[in-house]
């Protein structure tokens, strides 16, 4: 990073602090764990390595379709990727010029998501082939593979103590397995984030974003609600609370003015606010809500659609992904003079 | 309920007079008879009828309104086909038919049609890795150096039976015009009709002495958007040539003689009905009970053909083939009315208008469609049916190259694709190219009048030509166009 980490977080400071041009639209970013670096996909087939301190970008080949997800390991050296190739790669995050450590073909279709358990250990990957799987995260190795979603697994993470993985379907369906026997547990079903539209046809629905709350105990859900057109993307910005013991829908965070989109990102702040990044027909935003009332107690206007989010090391900015083919950091305290 | 009261809703005059004579409410049978007449005899059609001929007949009260005979209706509706079947969606000639009939050589067409606009990127016209191509990648398909979207992995392994046209420039992005003229070859004008390509098909390819309809749509049940009945006019052919629809797979409603009524007893009550029917007629015979009387009988002909419409009748084998999905269904009800020589048969599977996650939409649309339509390609192929049934699988439109901020794609008519298989069409083409990211036409630019031509043209029509339709001349297809000569086998 640029600049000195500042020790008073305020989301009502948030501020636009850069804004790289590519020459794509870009679909995910990670902020690696040395904050050396932010890495993107766009609609490129490319991984781009984009350092915030000298501008720097290196393109990183060998996807042949879209980056969705990107992990890193604990030390920050590794970087993984899944791609709509249904490819899981490992990187070598600060080589000059980085090529492939090892290439997975990992899923029959796209992988929607990868998550790296906090022990650094494993890393899981979902997609289109109903399957969510664990993989050794040294060696390569597939470790496991949990079938039992019933249709396209939107989102994976760990918890906190990396025993459970939880992961959540187009259909709004939240399953929970045991990383170390594989047993499955159904932890909820949230509606609200499915529709099948009768007049499309079609289904639409999923968490477009996941995060556990800092503590383990509260899953969070991002994604579409209320929609009335499937296929023109109307309908709100949300993301359901889920406890992750009972089951039970703690709180749907929303948008006061029912803004249109969908949640491409969500986190815990360790101070204690959800943040959430928007994307749709109502523009870009960043959401900040305390999580126990449904409505933000701020937010915070892009200049464009959000794809995904990576909340920095020092949880003091956040990088964004955007349609208008920017990657953009963003500062959350206020700007120095 | 008197003569007059039935000529005003269009039902069918033997049924009324039958139902004047029963005591109580009307059955169920008689319920279907009324349904499927007055579905398909409008009093238009009859004065239409009526003024196209000029033979004099016996009629009781001598009037030039009644100045038609029999054959001539017939012949009147006819107008070259011998469905002549007078608003039953060019029903029934004959009291019976079977497949048999139409193993010599009879053309047919099955139009599988794709709504919302289907993503000629997305299917027949991949560009990976460029800034339009998306994230699909491109599939080879078993014609050597033709690929395809990965999405249509079972169709890429028959497209040796297809051929693919890559340059339609429709210069449209409007749903309504762009199936319109899709489906009418022409371009569409403020207040003027054109027939159908099914009722062209109709028209056109009907056997004689053909007992089923002759263009028959096939589509999810109503409640959902464009409601293609609408887009199904006969125009000027005739309301005999309009669709008769199908919905959720399921035969035509009320067709079934309830339970309650023995075999024994409907011909019983049949012959009743027409010695009434003869009795009146001797007295008082008109044209309109003239009509009545045929389509009753056509109606009750579509009666004893329900099983045509029946896929629990094909084999288990079968069923579990095409699946569960509702397109599964349509497909194999498709291959089990072709096989019983439907002349045109229009699958319709929607939706794909996604201006919204475009590419999330196109896996789960285009994996209902993939796997059964490929199955249909082959089993027409394998039985022989191919050879006399020409497919094409068409949309209103296309998608846009530029994918937009939602993962959209938009309407787009500029430069997009439709394959065309079968019948008189050569296999295992390209015909047209596009630029390398799809967002214009490089080669051989064509729109909806050169793929009407064609797919008339492939089935043996001369497109040329005109119908004729009371005594004035209307072109079959645009005049200022033709076929896709180096498609045609």
């Amino acid at each position: 990073m640029s600049q000195a980490t500042p020790t008073i977080i305020d989301p009502a400071k948030t501020h636009l602090l850069l804004e790289y041009k590519h020459d794509r639209p870009l679909t995910a970013c990670h902020w690696e764990p040395k904050s050396r670096y932010v890495f993107f996909g766009a609609e490129d087939n490319l991984i781009h390595r984009y350092d915030p301190a000298s501008q720097a970008v290196t393109p990183l080949s060998a996807h042949d379709s879209w980056i969705r997800s990107f992990g890193s390991s604990l030390d920050g050296e590794l970087l993984y990727s899944g791609g709509y190739d249904g490819r899981l790669i490992w990187w070598p995050a600060a080589a000059e010029k980085p090529e492939p450590i090892r290439v997975v073909e990992a899923h029959q279709g796209w992988i929607r998501a990868l998550a790296v358990s906090p022990n650094g250990a494993y890393i899981a990957t979902c997609g289109n082939d109903l399957l969510v799987k664990l993989w050794d995260a040294a060696s390569g190795a597939l470790v496991r593979d949990f079938a039992g979603h019933i249709s396209h697994i939107y989102n994976v993470i760990f918890s906190p103590d990396s025993a459970t993985m939880y992961s959540c379907d187009l259909k709004g369906f939240v399953k929970a397995w045991n990383v170390a026997t594989g047993e499955a547990r159904d932890v909820a079903t949230v509606e609200a984030l499915h529709k099948y539209d009768t007049t499309f046809r079609a289904d639409i629905g999923g968490a477009r974003s996941i995060a556990l709350r800092s503590d383990g105990a509260q899953l969070a859900l991002g994604g579409i609600i209320n929609v009335t057109n499937a296929f023109a993307g109307v309908g709100e910005v949300a993301v359901a609370l889920v406890n992750v013991a009972d089951g039970k829908i703690d709180v749907q965070l929303e948008s006061k003015d029912k803004t249109k989109g969908a949640t491409w990102g969500v986190a815990h702040h360790p101070n204690g606010f959800w943040t959430g990044l928007t994307g749709g027909g109502g523009g870009g935003w960043f959401f900040f809500w305390k999580g126990d009332e449904p409505h933000e107690f701020f937010k915070f206007q892009m200049k464009a659609a959000g794809r995904g989010m990576s909340l920095s090391p020092d949880q003091s900015q956040l990088a964004v992904a955007h349609s208008d083919r920017h990657l953009r950091t963003y500062a959350l305290y206020e700007k120095p003079a | 309920m008197s003569v007059k009261q039935c000529s005003r809703d269009g039902i069918a005059f033997s049924t009324c007079m039958k139902l004047d004579m029963m005591d109580g409410p009307p059955r169920d049978v008689d319920r279907a008879i009324i349904d499927l007449v007055r579905r398909h005899l409008p009093l238009t059609l009859i004065a239409n009828a009526q003024r196209t001929s000029a033979m004099k007949s016996p009629y009781a009260c001598n009037s030039a309104e009644h100045e038609i005979s029999r054959r001539a209706f017939l012949g009147g509706l006819a107008l070259g086909t011998a469905g002549a079947a007078l608003g039953l969606g060019g029903l029934l000639t004959a009291p019976s038919a079977s497949a048999d009939q139409f193993k010599a050589g009879h053309k047919r067409i099955l139009n599988v049609f794709l709504h919302g606009g289907v993503s000629q990127l997305e299917t027949w016209d991949p560009k990976p890795n460029t800034d339009t191509g998306g994230p699909f990648r491109a599939i080879p398909t078993s014609v050597p150096g033709t690929h395809i979207c990965e999405l249509l992995p079972y169709t890429a392994q028959q497209m040796h039976l297809l051929s693919i046209v890559r340059s339609l420039d429709t210069h449209n992005s409007d749903h309504f015009r762009g199936v319109t003229e899709m489906t009418t070859g022409r371009n569409r004008l403020v207040g003027v009709d054109y027939p159908h390509l099914g009722a062209v098909a109709a028209k056109t390819l009907t056997p004689d002495k053909f007992t089923l309809p002759g263009h028959i749509l096939v589509r999810s049940s109503p409640g959902g958007r464009n409601v293609e009945s609408e887009f199904h006019k006969a125009a000027y052919l005739g309301a005999q040539y309009a669709n008769m629809t199908m919905y959720d797979a399921q035969p035509p409603k009320n067709t079934e003689r309830a339970e309650t009524l023995s075999s024994e007893a409907d011909v019983k009550r049949n012959a009743l009905r027409e010695k009434i029917n003869n009795r009146f007629a001797g007295r008082r015979r008109t044209a309109d009970t003239e009509a009545y009387d045929f389509s009753f009988e056509q109606a009750r002909d579509l009666l004893t053909h329900r099983q045509v419409f029946d896929i629990t009748r094909e084999p288990a084998a079968d069923l579990e083939r095409y699946g569960t999905s509702e397109f599964g269904k349509h497909c194999l009800l498709a291959r089990r009315l072709l096989e019983h020589g439907v002349p045109y048969v229009q699958v319709n599977h929607a939706d794909y208008d996604t201006h919204h996650e475009n590419f999330d939409f196109h896996i789960e649309q285009l994996g209902e469609f993939d796997r059964p339509f490929s199955l249909l390609l082959a089993d027409l192929a394998e039985r022989g049916l191919l050879a006399e049934t020409l497919v094409c699988v068409m949309s209103e439109f296309g998608r846009t190259p530029q994918i937009n901020d939602r993962y959209g794609r938009d309407h787009w008519g500029t430069a997009w694709s439709v394959a065309l298989g079968g019948a008189g069409i050569q296999p295992g083409g390209v015909i047209g190219k596009t630029n390398a990211n799809g967002t214009e036409v490089v080669e051989r630019s064509v729109d909806h009048g050169h793929v009407f031509h064609t797919i008339m043209q492939a089935v043996g029509v001369n497109s040329t030509g005109d119908f004729d339709v009371g005594g004035r001349k209307f072109p079959i297809a645009d005049p200022a166009k033709s076929a896709i000569g180096e498609l045609l086998a």
